[in-house]
């Protein structure tokens, strides 16, 4: 059974990874479980400079899922190169990182950042062109054509030595439309979905539960509309997707690669248990040997509409 | 360290209506335990409700492989937990949290409880018995809300318990007890938990009083293990205007008084 995949240029021995701010930097899953089983893991979002974070309350759980607005905390490139990138180093898995302009949030925020980890021992870099929890760059350019266009150009001039992946925001009318301008911008994959902006009210003070006051909602209850959106994706662009959105299990997994996924992501579910996203590999090699199907690449894409 | 297990439920006690003991057989954990940490407990295999309820360890019996944790009953998860049965699987995940209370020798400590805050303050009280002289002070709502009074008496030098309605034993707050000890005998180290509005005027107490002080903290959380950033809690430290921000479930959930904002 082969379980590899080549996505956007990097050699995974599974398409299973973790997403982005739900698996820090490795080190504290590594204790609890062996890293060397995931096909990748996608870091938590680093800016050029260290970046605080939005006041308390920040999580806040919902039905089959929760919200959350940490605001992109992170002690910055610097702390990465020197204390998370080397023991990620010790594992035999792909390394992405996912990156952000901050603290600022313009354009030039994300090149340097660019730069930086252009120069690394790393697979690939994630551009967070999603995240509905700051007030200023991510979201507000992921939900435009030009927005995700001019920050994907931006980066990739200078990006000239890794893949370059797009995560985009669940929060548009038409997903195909930062999706093309991902692509046509010269980034190697997208990444999709982030996290849908949500609000949850106390009825008792009457005020939002989260600091924020609102927050991205993931978790099972988001799957059905990620997988939509990634199948509407995977219809429109020809580059790779990676797909997340509440996965908790190998067949959870198995519909995000037929809808068009070629590698996909555990999210929130690594809350749900330390070994979710191990437990979805077991899964997706057990779905494999009952359908008899020696390559799981071959499975990619291929539903087939009523 | 911490582990994520399986584990069977070997004792329940219903301490109160709304109040419940657990015991659960955890070998691999208990030799891991500190004082002041954390379990991660996932209340059902189903998606609802969907991030595992962080609960304060209560006892630690290694003889026994067994850990013990009391909980409220208050929403949806803490309800399902109750009502699992002895010989029942709960998939627990812990000793969580690395700051935790320091068992301080030879002195004279304080230990201040608001509550449901007194369930985490046994353990330590456990460890710091015929180390320290050991005085305890409990305030509960009223005398139904009194729960432990006998289990907290075997390991103090000193017990004293307040009611906010005087239904039972003093009335008034536990803490101006506290307070008034310290006016009359030195106290050289105090240890809280309990209600938000308690562990503040502690917090102003030990540094106006100069008196070493640690405090358990709660805040909603997610992961428990320290990648989600959720649980966060104001650093008293402010750089460059800005506030800095610890993490209750891997800084905490037990923090020096002076270093937290709260």
């Amino acid at each position: 059974m082969n379980t590899e995949v080549n996505f956007a240029g990097i050699k995974m021995k599974n398409p299973v990874t973790v997403a982005s701010g739900t698996f820090g930097f490795g080190r504290e899953y590594s204790e609890l479980f062996d890293l060397n089983q995931l096909g990748a893991i996608i870091t938590k979002g680093v800016s050029y400079e260290p970046k605080i974070g939005n006041k308390s309350p920040r999580v806040c759980e919902t039905p089959a899922g929760m919200i959350n607005a940490i605001g992109l905390e992170n002690l910055g490139v610097d702390h990465f190169i020197e204390y998370d990138l080397p023991f990620l180093h010790k594992f035999d898995t792909a390394i992405i990182v996912n990156a952000f302009g901050g603290p600022g949030g313009t354009v030039e925020d994300y090149v340097k950042v660019c730069e930086v980890l252009n120069k690394l021992d790393i697979d690939a870099v994630e551009l967070n062109l999603s995240c509905p929890n700051v007030c200023t760059g991510c979201m507000a350019f992921g939900t435009t054509y030009d927005g995700v266009k001019q920050v994907t150009s931006a980066c990739r001039k200078v990006l000239t030595s890794k893949p370059l992946i797009v995560k985009l925001t669940p929060n548009v009318t038409d997903i195909t439309i930062p999706a093309k301008a991902a692509e046509e911008a010269g980034a190697d994959a997208i990444s999709l979905i982030n996290t849908f902006s949500a609000m949850v009210i106390d009825v008792e003070t009457r005020r939002p539960i989260l600091g924020n006051n609102t927050g991205g909602l993931s978790g099972p209850a988001i799957r059905p509309i990620a997988v939509r959106m990634v199948y509407q994706a995977a219809q429109s662009v020809n580059i790779p997707i990676l797909g997340l959105g509440g996965i908790m299990t190998g067949n959870d997994a198995i519909e995000f690669m037929l809808a068009g996924a070629t590698a996909i992501s555990i999210g929130s579910g690594n809350f749900y248990s330390p070994d979710t996203s191990i437990n979805v590999l077991n899964g997706i090699k057990e779905y494999l040997t009952k359908h008899n199907i020696e390559d799981i690449n071959s499975i990619i894409g291929t539903v087939k509409m009523n | 360290m911490s582990i994520n297990l399986k584990v069977k439920l070997v004792t329940k006690q219903q301490l109160k209506p709304d109040i419940f003991k657990f015991g659960i057989k955890a070998e691999k954990m208990v030799d891991m335990a500190k004082p002041g940490q954390f379990l991660e407990i996932r209340v059902t295999d189903n998606i609802v409700p969907f991030l595992r309820r962080p609960i304060s360890i209560y006892n630690v019996d290694k003889q026994n492989g067994i850990i013990e944790f009391i909980f409220q009953v208050k929403g949806e998860g803490t309800k399902i937990l109750s009502n699992k049965n002895i010989g029942e699987e709960i998939e627990v995940l812990g000793p969580l949290g690395n700051g935790t209370f320091k068992v301080i020798e030879n002195k004279r400590v304080a230990i201040l409880g608001g509550g449901i805050g007194v369930f985490p303050l046994y353990e330590l009280a456990k460890n710091l018995k015929n180390k320290s002289e050991v005085n305890i002070y409990l305030g509960f709502r009223n005398k139904d809300a009194v729960v432990l009074e006998q289990e907290f008496q075997a390991l103090a030098n000193k017990l004293t318990i307040t009611t906010d309605d005087g239904s039972y034993s003093i009335q008034g707050f536990a803490i101006n007890e506290l307070k008034k000890d310290i006016e009359k005998e030195k106290i050289d180290y105090i240890y809280a938990c309990g209600p938000l509005q308690m562990l503040k005027a502690i917090r102003d107490l030990s540094i106006q009083k100069n008196i070493p002080c640690q405090i358990s903290l709660e805040e909603r959380m997610a992961c428990g293990v320290g990648v989600c950033l959720g649980c966060a809690v104001k650093k008293t430290e402010i750089v460059e205007g800005e506030f800095q921000y610890a993490h209750v479930c891997k800084d905490g959930p037990v923090f020096d008084a002076k270093y937290v904002n709260i």
